[in-house]
């Protein structure tokens, strides 16, 4: 196995707040090699995008990264500060939001904006810059680059907006693609040329993705690995074939089971009982204990096994046995 | 008889930029056509969804059918009561009576200084009617406490504020609710509770729905009929194991291919082509004949109607 684009051992972000801290990401671990594309899914509240923000040190104060590291290819970066942040930040790492009219300035043309990102981390000149947005553009299948250079992001529609701004991410050649929600806002047809793109340019690259989303289809088709996060804590970490459709971790279990399925048909959808803890009132125990059908009195207390790189998928005493099970 | 009867219903938007404006940058009158020629019907206590892209008029129409938006052709019948044109006061208020809606955000939907008591017998209060105990009974049937009843709206979760806005449309007893997107906001797992609930409440007090939504999965779980829109046309219209099965139209096919699956690991498809196009100047004939793989010269001319086949209604040249 390559060494990993992105490493997270044990990452764990507080928010100190007048009534305690609170801490929406809790001892995560987990990889990214190189050209893989990672999904990270949860309910609102699970810290998924949390933990995002904290490689690319987004976290805005007071959120902190309380303890952890986080490396990128070999080199730790959980401590940068400043400038030497900045210069990794769409150098390394380029970002993709949920939003892509906020996430481009509406006063600047799109080739400006891409032009400024690569003058800023490339050594190349203007008219270089200018004519790699140009290319840049065409590959992520706008038509007519070379005239919508000049365009303000008002006259793209979402669909090609969301495209600038995964062409702004990859523009600088970043070795780590963290993408919020990229799709969330997009209509279907949308949504599946979306996630092609990105499938296509990580597998032509060898960037590594981390694609946080709720979409169970989305995960499904797009990811290699996935992540199940509740309540700051990953709950099962596997292959997306296995996770899916195999589930260990009762939540992951729920979760799936409460997906309206085709081959359900209009049978009552399965239910989780309850809702996620709010993060000043986390049970003690496993996080999920009080709404878990299998839990029993070990569960109320420990916190669970934790999960190890390789063996060991879900966070959880007593995982469906799905040997037993079929 | 059915509940609902919309027979050609268009609705047309002035978009138009001032008249000033328009004269000095000797600009046309610009008008979008978020909803055209749309007939359809909805039978008491069945689920009928109206699915599609965002632009395709879903919505639109889900407001024309509750009278928030009046139609600019067309007619929208409940009972036999074309709230638009009818001049009787009284009829009209007890067809209103029996019409209820719920929107997509429950956060925007639920006024923040009101009590949820006061904000669920509304609907009641407004025509006068008698509430004691009312808000108590019906936090009760969507599964919250009677105790809630004295809180605000910012004590709950999106989950339980989407069950007072649904005790809040039952208030009135009414026989049809529409729903606009009654789940986008929601979590899976709390969507799944909400959809549950909906379908308790409508064997319980006999209701129908006009489920409007994008998410193909949660239509074809909730839905008796289903029907397609495509920039503010009906292109196909079937029962959920129909269209799922055997999509007819090329539009519905795209959509159907594109949908994420669960079960799709490492699917690769050829991403649809294209965009929805610009409702002010829609292409001429068939409105997808720019984006349709199967398009011939008569799609580009002539607009098809929409025409039984089979089970289904379906809008296309090519379908035989």
């Amino acid at each position: 196995m390559p060494a990993p684009t992105l490493s997270i051992r044990d990452l764990t972000v507080d928010i100190p707040t007048r009534h305690g801290v609170l801490r929406p990401v809790s001892g995560v671990s987990y990889d990214i090699a190189p050209g893989e594309i990672l999904g990270v899914v949860g309910e609102s509240g699970a810290g998924k995008s949390m933990a995002g923000n904290a490689v690319i040190g987004l976290l805005s104060p007071p959120a902190h990264i309380a303890s952890g590291e986080i490396h990128l290819n070999g080199t730790r970066i959980d401590g940068l500060k400043g400038d030497a942040m900045r210069r990794l930040r769409g150098k390394e790492i380029g970002m993709v939001f949920q939003d892509p009219l906020t996430s481009l300035n509406p006063l600047l043309k799109i080739g400006d904006q891409l032009s400024e990102t690569m003058l800023a981390h490339l050594d190349i000149s203007q008219s270089e810059a200018r004519q790699r947005a140009t290319a840049a553009l065409d590959e992520v299948g706008i038509p007519g680059a070379a005239q919508r250079v000049d365009s303000y992001p008002h006259e793209f529609s979402g669909g090609m907006r969301q495209r600038v701004v995964i062409a702004l991410a990859l523009c600088a050649e970043p070795s780590l693609i963290i993408a919020d929600e990229p799709t969330t806002a997009l209509d279907v047809s949308v949504q599946a040329q979306i996630i092609a793109l990105l499938k296509r340019l990580c597998r032509e690259r060898g960037t590594a993705v981390m694609l946080i989303t709720h979409d169970m289809g989305v995960l499904a088709e797009a990811c290699d690995r996935v992540a199940v996060m509740y309540a700051g804590k990953l709950a099962e970490l596997g292959p997306v074939r296995d996770v899916l459709s195999a589930p260990l971790h009762p939540y992951t279990d729920g979760l799936m089971g409460s997906t309206p399925l085709a081959s359900r048909g209009k049978d009552r959808l399965h239910q989780i009982p309850g809702s996620m803890p709010r993060l000043d009132s986390l049970p003690t125990g496993c996080a999920f204990h009080p709404r878990c059908p299998r839990a029993a009195a070990q569960c109320r207390v420990d916190p669970g096994p934790a999960i190890e790189d390789g063996a060991g998928r879900a966070a959880c005493f007593f995982p469906i046995d799905r040997e037993a099970v079929a | 008889m059915a509940l609902v009867s919309v027979r050609n219903l268009t609705r047309i938007f002035d978009v138009s930029k001032p008249w000033l404006n328009r004269v000095v940058e000797r600009r046309p009158r610009a008008l979008l056509t978020a909803v055209s020629d749309v007939s359809f019907e909805i039978e008491e206590r069945t689920v009928y969804a109206l699915v599609g892209e965002s632009g395709s008029g879903k919505s639109t129409i889900g407001k024309m059918l509750v009278g928030l938006l009046g139609p600019s052709e067309g007619v929208v019948d409940i009972r036999g009561i074309d709230l638009a044109r009818e001049t009787d006061a009284d009829k009209i208020d007890a067809v209103r009576a029996d019409i209820q809606m719920i929107f997509q955000d429950p956060f925007a939907s639920l006024n923040p200084r009101w009590r949820v008591r006061d904000i669920i017998v509304e609907p009641v209060a407004a025509r006068g009617g008698e509430t004691t105990g009312l808000a108590e009974r019906l936090l009760e049937q969507v599964g919250l406490s009677a105790r809630d009843a004295g809180k605000f709206p910012h004590e709950f979760s999106g989950g339980q504020r989407q069950r007072i806005c649904i005790a809040r449309a039952l208030a009135s007893e009414p026989k049809l609710i529409v729903c606009d997107e009654p789940t986008s906001a929601l979590d899976v797992s709390v969507q799944a509770q909400v959809l549950n609930l909906m379908s308790d409440l409508k064997d319980e007090f006999g209701l129908t729905y006009l489920f409007i939504s994008h998410d193909l999965t949660v239509v074809q779980h909730m839905a008796d009929r289903i029907g397609v829109l495509y920039l503010g046309r009906l292109v196909e219209e079937a029962a959920p194991s129909e269209l799922f099965e055997n999509p007819k139209h090329p539009y519905t096919q795209m959509l159907l291919a594109a949908a994420p699956k669960l079960d799709g690991f490492g699917r690769e498809v050829a991403p649809p082509t294209g965009e929805i196009p610009d409702p002010i100047n829609p292409p001429p004939g068939c409105a997808y004949n720019p984006r349709c793989p199967l398009a011939q010269a008569v799609c580009r001319e002539e607009r098809p109607v929409l025409r039984k086949v089979g089970g289904a209604r379906v809008a296309c040249h090519m379908v035989d």
